[in-house]
């Protein structure tokens, strides 16, 4: 099933009959609806704060600064320090990096040995996985604490690495093993037959007729990852607090003056990457999106 | 070329003597062995090892640290009969009804409208999902500052004139959760949207032409042929939905933090406080299972449609 395929709907007669008006009328009253916090956003973020006291959050800046930018990226407070969001940023980019890689690279070694070398009991563990998906993290979290712990990694990045990689696994297993069982397997036998092993042909036909998927997987990893908010806190220690858990910090500290601007400049900066992610990559993020969902 | 001869001797050998039960659990296709352990282990560990450790402490008197001993039901009493649970349970029970109804009625009003052949249908797609892509606490921050009564959009409407104009839900005690809910549908909807267009593009083009030629109105085919037909992508997105919806987390914690008073508390963010804050392990435990029971209750239509006796969709 594809997300681009054809319209299905009745095809319409001509442009600007009165049905077609209603619908376009709704369509662009939604996506305003959906534009709007974008827009108010980058508009409070612009002014200064004796505009913002004014108390039109519609009305464009009518002096634009970028202070609130600078003072959101370097020296916000988040409680206690006041670095601004920067640290936050390369602890996201610490994380993100290498939980990406693992995760997405342990999920396709395992949709392969799924699809192309079941062993005994290989469907079971599948379906667990595909329904320990649905668990709430809250009921596997306290236990993780204490492996973590066992591990004495907790507190470190290597602990939300793991996190990261182990409720990565059931969407991307899904997701690659749906791939490779949709590709031809005379493949894969006939690599075989050459005498091919697992890894070599994971290497060197698997991969390269995959990387569609695996620039699905990544996309998915990284916005996910990305705006994880609960495992930061929890598993990767006050040093390494990712920048969802710093803009909270900052948002909603309660102590002296609430600077709306820099709050909303902060909350950009925290949004741009996934944003980005999601406006270069377009219709790969549906697919991502739609995959788990949606047989393919 | 000698690899491919030493592996038909390895066969030929193999055919010989069939091997032993251990030699094909073991050392038979090794390295894809070694290769599925990861998963193997994180199923075994974590989402069986991990959810069984829950439940059975979920039964002892632990309190910072899980050595309690077993007291039967008593957290699941205690739980039920203490107030801050009972209002995050109600809430969850509202917000997530009415959360569900308007993330999938709106979700497929706006992929049935997405599938009329519009313009730059590309661009409205791309609007209606980016809030998807955002986390919930940017989310949560972007509506409470819209949401402020003070400056936000009270404050905006005044000052254009409406001198009477009350938006304060987030600071009302009553009117918090659907607050809560109009910063939940503009992050999900699009995403349901997503899934439903997809499923009403897999609906096949004849069934449109069969309805036209027996004279049916639009509105009719999509609500009782094109509806019924997509009921595996349906039931696929409520349990996707719904079980999103039980691990509310974030979104609260950004906007309201489970104000103003306990009236926006949800059960996840009672988990999280009762196992880190409060050093209530055993109420965190038996909340957290109570969680779990939810989502197992919800996943049943879900197991049904998925696993079930096969019906032609």
């Amino acid at each position: 099933m594809t997300t681009n395929a054809e319209a299905s709907g009745p095809r319409p007669r001509s442009f600007f009959t009165p049905t077609r008006i209603v619908i376009y009328g709704i369509i662009i009253v939604a996506a305003l609806y959906y534009l709007l916090p974008l827009y108010v956003m980058i508009t409070t973020s612009l002014k200064g704060l004796p505009e913002i006291r004014i108390g039109n959050i519609f009305a464009p800046p009518l002096e634009v600064t970028f202070e609130p930018w600078v003072k959101a990226w370097t020296s916000a407070c988040t409680g206690l320090t006041c670095n601004g969001l920067a640290p936050g940023f390369w602890n996201s980019v610490k994380i993100t990096l290498p939980s990406t890689i693992v995760s997405v690279f342990i999920a396709a070694v395992s949709g392969y040995s799924l699809v192309n070398w079941r062993f005994k009991g290989s469907e079971f563990f599948f379906t667990v996985l595909l329904l320990g998906s649905f668990i709430p993290y809250q009921v596997m979290l306290y236990p993780l604490v204490m492996i973590t712990a066992q591990m004495k990694i907790f507190g470190t990045l290597w602990a939300v690495i793991l996190i990261h990689t182990i409720f990565g696994m059931p969407i991307l297993t899904l997701l690659f093993r749906n791939y490779f069982a949709s590709l031809p397997q005379e493949l894969f036998k006939a690599a075989r037959v050459d005498g091919a092993g697992f890894w070599r042909i994971f290497f060197q036909i698997m991969v390269p007729m995959s990387l569609p998927i695996f620039a699905v997987a990544i996309i998915l990893q990284v916005t996910g990852i990305w705006n994880d908010f609960l495992f930061g806190v929890v598993f990767a220690g006050t040093q390494n607090y990712p920048m969802t858990v710093q803009l909270n910090n900052i948002v909603n500290s309660v102590q002296g003056v609430r600077e709306y601007n820099v709050n909303m400049a902060a909350t950009i900066l925290t949004a741009a990457v996934p944003l980005i992610v999601y406006f270069v990559s377009g219709k790969w993020f549906v697919r991502g999106i739609a995959a788990g969902a949606v047989k393919g | 070329m000698t690899e491919a001869q030493s592996l038909h001797g390895a066969t030929a050998l193999e055919r010989t003597r069939p091997p032993g039960l251990l030699y094909n659990l073991f050392v038979r296709n090794i390295s894809a062995k070694l290769a599925a352990s990861p998963m193997v282990a994180i199923v075994l560990v974590v989402f069986i090892g991990c959810t069984l450790w829950t439940i059975w402490f979920s039964f002892t008197d632990s309190r910072a640290l899980p050595n309690g001993a077993f007291v039967g039901f008593d957290q699941y009493e205690r739980l039920f009969a203490t107030r801050r649970w009972r209002i995050s349970a109600t809430n969850l029970l509202t917000y997530g009804i009415f959360s569900l109804v308007f993330t999938m009625v709106v979700g497929f009003v706006l992929a049935v409208l997405m599938d009329q052949r519009i313009r730059f249908e590309d661009g409205f797609r791309t609007i209606f999902l980016y809030p998807f892509a955002l986390s919930g606490i940017v989310t949560g921050l972007v509506w409470q500052w819209i949401m402020n009564p003070t400056l936000g959009l009270q404050s905006t409407m005044r000052g254009l004139g409406w001198t009477n104009f009350t938006f304060d839900w987030i600071t009302n005690t009553d009117m918090v959760l659907y607050a809560l809910l109009i910063a939940g549908l503009w992050h999900g909807t699009g995403f349901v949207m997503v899934l439903m267009l997809a499923g009403l593009r897999s609906v096949d083009g004849e069934i449109w032409k069969a309805a036209r030629v027996d004279g049916i109105p639009t509105w009719r085919t999509y609500l009782q042929i094109v509806l019924p037909m997509m009921r595996g992508v349906i039931v696929t997105t409520l349990v996707i939905v719904g079980s999103g919806i039980v691990r509310t987390y974030d979104l609260v914690v950004a906007l309201t933090n489970g104000g103003p008073g306990l009236s926006s508390e949800v059960p996840a963010k009672y988990v999280i406080n009762y196992m880190f804050s409060a050093g209530n392990l055993g109420q965190a435990l038996s909340a957290s299972t109570v969680m779990l029971l939810t989502v197992f209750v919800l996943l049943i239509p879900w197991v049904i449609v998925e696993f079930g006796p096969k019906k032609h969709t």
